[in-house]
């Protein structure tokens, strides 16, 4: 499994976690533009409470990484606002179950502000937050909700599984000149990959096909992506399944999906959020939409049926997706 | 008692008050003629608090308006014929007639948006602010919300940051007596809303925003506590809104009849007496600069009504800085 998330590189690579790549990309950025900043609860200090930006006071000071009071709203609004006044500001949101607090400034400025002023305002601002059950925090503090951003004009949505695609999406995030929903998952930070010890950057907008199959793609998000690799390994002389990890949301690859669906007539769609009008949705009906002709199955759906995350260990693991619930589901296609 | 400003200074702020009078009114007609689409929030009778805030910053100084904001846009210095334009949704407006009279924007000139969410806008002006701060230079955020906004929790946020930060931004609340359709005493708990700053520990100023002169000496304060570093303040102007909510709004909920003098005390007319009264201008150059405005006024109307729409494919642009 470990060799297959490998990037393909020539140069020197190393082995991190993602939790390291994303406090390498935040390092790397900030010592590389100076109107770059943080600011969250508990970031500067603490270094975060995923340590995500562990080191960065030491090295770029309170001005820059900043300190906030409890305050989503606060915390994206000054964000914004500083990234129209010119600053490439990153802003954390906890938990993207604290997103609510701040969903005005979300949906009414951050993704409309260019448009409403005529598409003459760059806003290169970025929202990092943990999506991600497992941890029996319950329903406040696990819900996986990346499929609200991806529903808003304006906002670029990215999602990230591996230290090489958490490290250079962080990094083009930063640098975008739009704003960029960066969903961490909760259940990666500790996944260790492979990484080029050389400067890299990871494009917005384009899927990577992880594992190649000729019988069905199962395309998964986050930390689904380990599921479906565990999946994959248990259908190994069975079903061969190829599995593609589309990083970005919004935009999607749909170009890179439909190709491999092309290939094998089969699609599973495993993603964490609810299902109900979920991100799983927009990609069972995109590829509807550019693959229909070559599908000689329906396309499935996995994700959270629509209750909230509960709290005690068997509930939980009942309602989050693993790599039976995908081995099941990928079965009954044939 | 504010002391008075210096001669040139006064008729600027007269000048600014009556570009904001007789634009509204224009409005009123245009729209009562339906020749605008959408609807329009007029600013008539509250012309004092923008002209006197607005005046003593520079262009590099930061605003962020309200739904009520062709009087900011005008104070901070917009011109006519791309905000006539773009309330006629053309394609020559200051937002190439994507965002109409409730978001105009011209971040050229520090003019960071009129909003359509109410208090949306103070935790942006707050980051306008923190861009200074971080950056070390001079300029100030002035962030404008009715009465109503103080009841909405992202004014709190964004003044307990910018009070906890000590951000150079300054809150101009602007009490006309009416959150939408509502007279204040029913949604608040206090008369002087502008008390609320006492929790944030940050200075509160009560101004009569009929007296354009007062609004701008507490401004003139203001602007230089934040640019030493001392922090926010909060103002609250109190004023008066002529028209309803929206035009077109019959007004029903207002109790005219008994308003107090000093609501009905019109900011325009008084000042212009008191300058004319004064010396500092004659009748005649009175009439010239009203002359002036209305000239430019009446060119901007033909401009928006004479300029093209946008072609409908521009729907689609603009929503990205860069494609994918």
């Amino acid at each position: 499994m470990a060799t297959t998330l490998t990037p393909q590189t020539t140069g020197e690579t190393e082995e991190i976690s993602v939790t390291e790549a994303l406090q390498q990309a935040m390092h790397e950025e900030m010592g590389r533009d100076e109107d770059v900043f943080l600011q969250g609860i508990d970031v500067a200090d603490r270094g975060g409470s995923f340590s995500v930006s562990e080191g960065l006071l030491d090295e770029f000071g309170p001005e820059r990484v900043r300190d906030t009071p409890i305050s989503e709203a606060a915390i994206v609004g000054t964000g914004l606002g500083a990234a129209a006044a010119g600053m490439r500001p990153i802003v954390e949101i906890m938990y993207s179950d604290f997103m609510g607090i701040a969903f005005d400034q979300i949906m009414n400025n951050v993704g409309l502000m260019r448009y409403m002023f005529g598409g003459k305002l760059d806003l290169p601002l970025t929202i990092r937050t943990v999506d991600g059950g497992g941890f029996s925090a319950a329903a406040q503090h696990s819900k996986t909700l990346h499929s609200l951003a991806m529903h808003l004009p304006g906002i670029r949505v990215v999602c990230v599984s591996t230290p090489y695609d958490a490290k250079g999406l962080l990094k083009s995030s930063i640098r975008h000149d739009d704003p960029v929903f960066f969903f961490e998952h909760a259940n990666v930070f500790n996944r260790k990959g492979e990484v080029p010890v050389e400067e890299y950057t990871v494009p917005i907008g384009e899927a990577a096909v992880v594992r190649e199959g000729s019988d069905v793609t199962v395309v998964a998000t986050q930390a689904m992506l380990y599921e479906a690799f565990d999946a994959a390994e248990e259908l190994a002389g069975e079903i061969d399944v190829e599995i593609i990890s589309p990083r970005t949301l919004d935009p999607l690859d749909i170009d890179t999906i439909a190709d491999s669906v092309d290939k094998t007539g089969r699609a599973v769609v495993v993603d964490e959020p609810t299902l109900s009008a979920s991100a799983q949705s927009e990609m069972v009906a995109q590829i509807n939409e550019e693959a229909f002709w070559r599908l000689d199955a329906p396309i499935k759906r996995l994700g959270v049926d629509n209750v909230p995350i509960p709290f005690s260990p068997p509930l939980e693991q009942e309602v989050i997706p693993d790599a039976d619930d995908i081995v099941a589901e990928v079965r009954t296609l044939f | 008692m504010a002391e008075t400003p210096a001669e040139a200074t006064r008729v600027e702020l007269l000048r600014r008050m009556e570009r904001i009078r007789r634009f509204e009114t224009r409005v009123g007609e245009l729209f009562a003629d339906n020749e605008l689409p959408g609807f329009v929030h007029l600013y008539l009778g509250t012309e004092g608090v923008a002209a006197g805030t607005c005046e003593p910053l520079s262009e590099d100084d930061y605003i962020t308006s309200t739904h009520r904001g062709h009087g900011h846009c005008i104070a901070k210095g917009l011109e006519f014929k791309p905000m006539v334009a773009e309330l006629y949704g053309k394609e020559t407006g200051y937002c190439g007639g994507k965002g109409g009279s409730m978001h105009i924007a011209d971040v050229t000139q520090g003019m960071l948006g009129a909003n359509g969410i109410t208090a949306s806008s103070t935790p942006i002006g707050g980051g306008a602010a923190l861009a200074s701060q971080i950056r070390g230079n001079d300029n100030v955020a002035v962030s404008y919300l009715g009465d109503g906004a103080t009841a909405q929790g992202p004014y709190h946020e964004a003044l307990h940051l910018a009070a906890t930060w000590e951000l150079p931004q300054i809150y101009v609340i602007e009490n006309n007596h009416y959150g939408e359709m509502t007279n204040t005493e029913v949604q608040h708990p206090v008369t002087d809303l502008v008390k609320q700053a006492d929790a944030y520990d940050l200075p509160g100023v009560i101004v009569n925003g009929q007296d354009v002169e007062e609004v701008r000496e507490a401004t003139v304060e203001a602007i230089e506590r934040a640019r030493n570093g001392g922090g926010p303040t909060v103002i609250e102007a109190k004023t008066y809104r002529y028209e309803g909510h929206y035009e077109g709004d019959p007004q029903w909920y207002k109790d005219d009849e008994d308003l107090p003098a000093w609501r009905t005390a019109d900011p325009v007319e008084n000042y212009r007496d008191e300058l004319l009264d004064d010396g500092v201008l004659t009748e005649d150059e009175y009439g010239e600069i009203t002359d002036e405005i209305d000239a430019n006024l009446e060119e901007a109307v033909a401009f928006g009504r004479d300029s093209p729409y946008p072609d409908p494919e521009a729907a689609y642009e603009g929503v990205y800085a860069e494609e994918i």
